[in-house]
């Protein structure tokens, strides 16, 4: 049943370790968010003989699990510190799906925006640069949010290459107090207490986007 | 119990999926495969070891299936249960359903596997492993999924409700024939993302013992020494299976949309 002291004892570890989580999840998604770009500007802009294959790639690595993908590279990279090789991991799953985001928001830019630049004469990356981007990534806000939660949900894994975040910390302190019920239901409420008004927040930016 | 080794804390159960035994209380994070994986030198060839090991790689397939299609099938019931009750007049059915979806989704599933398999059994309630994983997929999926049949419904067009209701249908009736129909033609493709994320999230139950495909390949992986082509291996099968899932999915959706009579769809 349910102990008070465990639970005030396990507390301290479990925030210690979120300082990690929170950490994983900003830095993956930086990875992410940029990655993601040059993936959706590549698949839009580049030769066929270079979109195809990394389209091809990117689509491997979205239907494939991120652990698996953790074993594979933690095995496959071992000069790499667990978080950073966690956050790199991390980053290259989400880009894969932020590029797809990403595309449709390019798709989104009016196809006037185009033929003014090209009317303007503007050299091809300042008309992606000044011109498009701005414009489509304003757009994909709110998707680009609901990622950022989702990856925030799957730092976790990174438990399984020895980072010591949050559920690494409450799975310790778990197996050496005998104390599951208590570490892990507060790590539930941490990632509940985090992601929901995070969740709101991104809902809110799109009803207003969308007005 | 001693932290072992990633797959050795799993050996002890049994390569079978009729083997499972009761969750023994494995202690800590599992340790990930030994990173200096220098090919032993009595190491058999990866080609050789892999036509020993196919049937077993068989059984672990058809555990991450089993996996797949049993927390697909609880996501799904779940699914249609908080959507249509998201969608619900009544506002205490309306609140109950979002608490539910929003707890599920705000609680990451690696969390609630976790608690499923080590804080349950300290409430004394015990699940076998793989019912742990079927049970944490189906609901945290059904959460999302909930979502996803509530803004189905919500746009299906008003006046289709309307005209049903002129017609004198009663609510059941109208859902079933008129809303639900037109609401699943649109449900299919959200659905297709979810079930693909599913299958991809049922690796995950190797780390609460469940001899699954994930298993079975590390199994080897450790027996080889052949890192690369395991796990290269393991990715592929993933990507095969999300494939076949997809073109499954696609040819529902086009026969859902045939019998609309929106013809030529996707």
């Amino acid at each position: 049943m349910w102990d008070g002291d465990a639970a005030l004892t396990a507390l301290p570890v479990v925030l210690k370790g979120f300082g990690v989580t929170l950490a994983a999840t900003v830095l993956g998604f930086v990875v992410a968010a940029v990655l993601g770009l040059v993936l959706a500007v590549v698949g839009r802009a580049a030769p066929r003989w270079v979109a195809a294959p990394v389209g091809g790639a990117a689509a491997f690595v979205r239907s494939t699990p991120l652990l698996v993908q953790l074993f594979a590279a933690w095995v496959l990279i071992p000069a790499l510190d667990p978080l950073a090789l966690g956050v790199l991991v991390l980053g290259v799953h989400y880009a894969t799906y932020l590029s797809e985001v990403y595309r449709t928001g390019i798709d989104a830019v009016p196809k006037g925006q185009w033929e003014a630049c090209t009317a303007l004469s503007l050299p091809r990356h300042r008309t992606w640069r000044a011109v498009v981007l701005p414009q489509a990534v304003r757009n994909v806000l709110p998707p680009l949010g609901n990622y950022a939660v989702s990856l925030f949900k799957e730092t976790p894994l990174l438990s399984v290459i020895t980072v010591h975040e949050m559920v690494h910390e409450a799975n310790t302190f778990g197996s050496t107090h005998f104390a599951y019920l208590e570490s892990f239901t507060l790590a539930a409420a941490v990632f509940l207490l985090a992601s929901w008004p995070t969740s709101l927040l991104v809902r809110r930016l799109e009803a207003r986007l969308a007005h | 119990m001693s932290h072992g080794q990633w797959a050795e804390t799993l050996v002890s159960h049994g390569p079978s999926a009729g083997a499972l035994s009761l969750p023994e209380q494995v202690a800590g994070t599992p340790l990930p495969p030994a990173r200096a994986s220098g090919a032993t030198e009595a190491a058999p060839g990866f080609l050789a070891e892999l036509g020993s090991a196919l049937p077993r790689l068989g059984e672990g397939l058809l555990v991450t299936v089993e996996a797949t299609v049993l927390g697909a099938a609880l996501a799904l019931v779940l699914s249609y249960a908080l959507g249509l009750a998201a969608g619900s007049s009544r506002g205490l059915v309306r609140g109950g359903a979002r608490v539910v979806v929003e707890f599920f989704r705000g609680t990451s599933l690696y969390v609630q596997l976790f608690w499923l398999f080590f804080a349950l059994p300290m409430l004394g309630f015990r699940l076998e492993p793989l019912a742990c994983g079927v049970l944490a997929l189906g609901l945290n999926f059904g959460a999302y999924g909930a979502e996803v049949v509530r803004g189905a419904v919500a746009a299906v067009p008003a006046s289709q409700s309307e005209a049903a209701v002129a017609l004198g249908m009663r609510p059941g009736l109208r859902l079933r024939r008129v809303v639900l129909p037109q609401a699943q033609a649109l449900m299919i493709a959200p659905f297709k993302n979810l079930l693909v994320q599913l299958l991809k999230a049922t690796p995950l139950l190797s780390l609460v013992t469940v001899p699954d495909l994930t298993f079975e390949i590390d199994q080897l992986r450790s027996a080889t020494g052949d890192t690369a082509a395991a796990y290269l291996l393991l990715l592929a099968v993933y990507g095969a299976v999300a494939a076949v899932l997809s073109l499954l999915m696609n040819a529902l959706e086009r026969s859902a949309k045939a019998r609309l009579g929106q013809g030529g769809g996707a």
